[in-house]
């Protein structure tokens, strides 16, 4: 076939040169895009801790492959809570946030956000407002938390709405006085839904207590881990009949 | 005197019908979803990407909704629905319509190629334009590998309307940075080459009923002004060039965005609207059959 078109050939060869090469360099341009947007997907996945996601999110990894960054939650929030992330904030650009300090979830019992959000990303099956959990509140600066100071500030503890549940105070000796009681306020973390009002309301300059995200502000025991108390409970009694009785060592006896 | 005066203004707004249509709609979709943060006035909430009108309509970009599935997310019966509406609509009447009717972007890089053209900046790189959907693969595969909807991170659409309707930010750095693209690096690039949600469109726009016709081919005189102003013109020839070939006057490329700027500039009034089945007037069997 070559022989019979001479002259075609070389071209032919040159083109189908020309072509692959472009094809590999359209292919190599598209993957190191693709890396590209890649990095910047892993790096908006870190969220700072003062970004709290509104009620309904759920883990950070869910949320953004949810979340089509629509702003209808936003809308919705009677109180103007949440806003969307602008591009230059460090955090997933158009993501919808709140900072508790600025203005806390004042926790609609018809949840307006959750009901607008049109892709789930924020859950529909919280119907309950109580049962959010947009983080958990710490008492982060507990040295200068006035109740600390062995004052009675007690304000985060009051606006609470969920009072005596998500936080009560705890009465502990002042040692400083020796005479007086301290009332520590103490967080629930399974009842704290992370409103941030008590950030809000902290008459500190800069807020003793504060709303983390979930993941920060909560511990993990190992998987293998077994409370003994909780197993005996469950088992009914001890779960070796009887105590191993060792022998005995009396200083200088004999065994 | 007003009469001589009026006629070359009635004359450059016959030639610019479809490009003030086009900007009206642009700017005017914009306006609708503006005038609920600005005055209160609420008939569109939320952005291109997913929106709510009049409180009964909702509408998600498909393209958003394809990203998170690839991400492994199963999103929420509204966000389904509104996409489905809009593919169905883009389906019907050319899946680029998006671009050239409805995407804000489209003013900023027309701008730019206004510009280039004036001052007759070098055309730059030119890839192909199949280019396009390779991005928009590659889109999904980075959704995939990563979970999060990857275009979102980048977007100059949606960015430019979070910056307009929600604050601004920085996302006017995007927006001229795809403008300056435009003019000094390559002439039509981000809409005719790189863009994965054109890309995205003109997919779903495949079979689209509406189309432009170059139903009065016969009468072209060659002067290449649909050409110039055509920001895909190879889909011109084929429709406009094919009468020889017995091709239909119709065309069919779904790259073609409907945007019927041809339509305004052509003095021969060779282009108009028409649906994709329609023929053109030299097409006519009785004619063709005179002709050969
Ligand atoms: S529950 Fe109410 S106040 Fe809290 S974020 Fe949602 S809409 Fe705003
Ligand atoms: S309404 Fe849902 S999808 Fe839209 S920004 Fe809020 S969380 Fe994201």
């Amino acid at each position: 076939m070559a022989a019979r078109d001479p002259e075609e050939t070389p071209r032919r060869v040159t083109d189908r040169r020309r072509f692959l090469a472009g094809t590999a360099r359209a292919a190599c341009g598209v993957g190191a895009a693709g890396l590209l947007l890649g990095l910047l997907a892993r790096q908006g996945a870190a969220r700072p801790a003062w970004a709290i996601r509104p009620p309904g999110a759920g883990d950070e990894a869910d949320f953004s492959g949810l979340c089509v960054r629509c702003g209808l939650c936003v809308r919705d929030c009677p109180y103007k809570t949440l806003r969307l992330a602008e591009l230059g904030v460090p955090i997933a650009t158009g993501t919808p946030y709140f900072i508790a300090r600025d203005i806390p979830c004042e926790m609609c019992e018809d949840i307006p956000c959750v009901k607008a959000c049109p892709t789930g990303a924020l859950d529909k099956g919280l119907t309950e407002i109580e049962k959010a959990r947009m983080g958990i509140a710490v008492l982060v600066g507990q040295e200068d938390c006035l109740n600390y100071l062995g004052l009675r500030c007690d304000v985060c503890y009051r606006v609470c709405p969920l009072i005596d549940k998500a936080i009560k105070l705890e009465k502990q000796h002042n040692q400083r006085t020796g005479a007086h009681a301290m009332f520590i306020p103490v967080v629930d973390s399974e009842r704290c839904t992370g409103c941030g009002k008590c950030e809000k309301s902290c008459v500190l300059e800069k807020a003793a207590i504060r709303v983390l995200p979930v993941d920060l502000a909560t511990g993990a025991l190992g998987a293998h881990y077994r409370l003994g108390w909780e197993e005996r409970e469950k088992h009914g009694g001890p779960l070796l009949p009887d105590i191993i009785d060792l022998p005995d060592r009396t200083p200088g006896g004999a065994l | 005197m007003t009469g001589a005066a009026a006629s070359p203004a009635r004359r450059m707004l016959a030639r610019n019908k479809w490009l003030l249509l086009r900007r009206s709609s642009q700017l005017g979709i914009l306006a609708l979803f503006l005038v609920g943060p600005l005055a209160g006035l609420w008939i569109v909430k939320g952005t291109l990407a997913s929106s709510l009108t009049l409180g009964v309509l909702p509408l998600t970009d498909p393209y958003m909704l394809l990203q998170s599935v690839f991400a492994g997310s199963l999103p929420a019966l509204t966000a389904w629905i509104g996409a489905v509406i809009m593919l169905v609509f883009y389906a019907l009447i050319g899946g680029r319509v998006y671009c050239s009717w409805v995407c804000p972007i489209n003013i900023v890089t027309d701008a730019s190629h206004w510009l280039s053209e004036r001052f007759d900046v070098p055309k730059g790189w030119q890839p192909k334009r199949t280019l396009r959907r390779w991005i928009l693969g590659m889109t999904l595969v980075v959704s995939a590998i990563t979970g999060v909807i990857v275009w979102e991170l980048v977007n100059p659409i949606t960015l430019l309307y979070r910056g307009v309707l929600y604050g601004v930010g920085l996302a006017w750095a995007a927006v001229l940075a795809v403008f300056l693209f435009d003019l000094f690096v390559s002439r039509r690039g981000w809409c005719g080459h790189l863009c994965p949600v054109g890309a995205f469109y003109a997919l779903a726009g495949w079979f689209a009923l509406l189309r432009i016709n170059a139903v009065q081919r016969t009468a072209c005189d060659d002067c290449m002004e649909c050409y110039a102003v055509c920001p895909e013109p190879h889909v011109i020839t084929p429709a406009l060039k094919g009468g020889e070939k017995g091709g239909g006057s119709v065309i069919l490329s779904s790259d073609c965005s409907n945007c019927g700027r041809c339509i305004d500039v052509c003095d021969r009034e060779v282009f108009r609207f028409s649906s994709r089945f329609a023929q053109a007037t030299d097409a006519m069997p009785q004619r063709h059959r005179n002709a050969a």
